[in-house]
């Protein structure tokens, strides 16, 4: 399977926080997200995918195309939408488009006539009247016009409502029909990758934890719920993390079926949210210092 | 053609939308020869994951029920009796487990089990 980004061994350091040792390869034709909690290196990872960061060591590649040769060609082929508002206040969504479709071979009048009508845009309004929903929309119409292969987007759910979220997934879900494009976004927000995400980065303090499909999570990682009793130090070291209470315990594990060996019918074994999984790494973690 | 997915079944989803297609290729809803809806455009319908169309398309492509032709989709294979029989088998088998563990729950022998068994099998006769 072609990968559409490449970061091999890539390290960044900043004042008190490193991306270390960091290696992705993103799958062409399938939607990946990138998860993680605040701070722990999504931003810088997209910035580096973009160009707009440069890793100290280690490379990063685009279609297979370095940026210090073909900036311009990868670009050409990105779509990118940022968590902030890149798009100039004082200036109407028409007046926008003038400026930015200069920057593009391939822009297309006709697709974007069709996502500002599909949103509901206004075309004349000037973008600092723009709720929130409404501006991410139009970020989302100027990365979708111009035939990009690769769409990027840094928490592109973040502060807006279930019913916008739900539509946005739609919308990818329609881009993904044509086979040749590929999704790379960021969130926070996890339930939103069960509809859409085919695999998922997880990034912690730095570092690439794992790479793994839907399915691969679902049949590798279990929450394990039982008494006390159950529990001794030699079986917590089987679990990524414990949580306990004064009635029992809850545990992740990433080893299902051999949880399953020796628990048996005695613990209660349910299928973990991301969200689980992020919880429990992150304590993990912490207890293993 | 139905397919009804549970957010909180302890099965897979792929396995969901694996088990319902097979349900309709047995129960010849879905005829020989008759092309599936292609896995992108089943994904955005049930709103899953694109590789959970995938995966399910691949174990009914393994298992004999599907199989596809590059650039052209997944159709449905002609069902050969001999398939057809062991599958509904093994359908049986899986529920009468069902009514042997309800039944020991609640303390009823084997004797007691297939005295109902043969009751109810001649009273659909």
């Amino acid at each position: 399977m072609e990968n559409i980004i490449e970061l091999k061994n890539v390290h960044k350091s900043f004042k008190g926080f490193d991306i270390k040792n960091f290696s992705i390869a993103v799958k062409k034709g399938f939607v990946t997200g990138f998860i993680g909690g605040n701070g722990v290196g999504k931003s810088t990872t997209i910035k580096m995918i973009m160009n707009l960061l440069q890793p100290d060591s280690g490379t990063v590649s685009v279609f297979g195309l370095n940026y210090k040769e073909h900036e311009k060609e990868i670009k050409q082929r990105i779509g990118f939408v940022y968590d902030e508002n890149i798009l100039y206040d004082h200036l109407s969504l028409n007046q926008m488009k003038d400026i930015v479709k200069h920057a593009y071979e391939n822009w297309d009048d006709h697709l974007f006539n069709h996502y500002v009508e599909l949103f509901d845009l206004p075309l004349k309004k000037k973008i600092k009247t723009f709720s929130k929903g409404m501006m991410m929309k139009a970020s989302l119409t100027m990365a979708l016009s111009h035939h990009a292969e690769l769409i990027i987007m840094d928490e592109p759910t973040s502060g807006l409502d279930p019913i916008f979220r739900r539509e946005l997934l739609e919308i990818l879900h329609q881009l993904m029909q044509d086979g040749d494009k590929t999704i790379f976004f960021s969130t926070h927000i996890t339930t939103d990758l069960d509809m859409i995400a085919d695999y998922i980065t997880f990034i912690h303090n730095g570092e690439h934890i794992f790479t793994k499909d839907l399915i691969e999570i679902e049949e590798e990682y279990a929450i394990v719920k039982g008494g006390l009793e159950l529990l001794d130090r030699e079986i917590e070291q089987e679990f990524l993390a414990v949580r306990k209470s004064n009635y029992g315990f809850e545990a992740l594990t990433a080893n299902k079926g051999r949880a399953e060996e020796v628990f048996g019918d005695m613990v209660i074994m349910e299928k973990p949210t991301l969200e689980d999984i992020m919880y429990y790494t992150k304590k993990g973690a912490e207890q293993h210092v | 053609m139905q397919i009804i997915i549970s957010n909180s079944s302890k099965q897979h989803i792929y396995e969901q939308i694996y088990e319902q297609l097979k349900t309709s290729i047995l129960s010849n809803e879905l005829e020989a020869g008759q092309s599936l809806p292609s896995m992108r455009q089943l994904a955005k319908d049930l709103n899953v994951s694109l590789i959970t169309t995938k995966r399910a398309y691949e174990e009914l492509e393994k298992t004999g029920f599907i199989y596809s032709i590059v650039g052209k989709g997944s159709f449905v294979s002609e069902q050969n009796s001999e398939m057809v029989k062991e599958a509904k088998m093994k359908g049986i088998e899986e529920q009468l487990l069902t009514a042997i563990r309800n039944s020991k729950d609640i303390g009823i022998s084997l004797t007691e089990l297939k005295e109902l068994l043969t009751i109810l099998y001649r009273e659909e006769e």
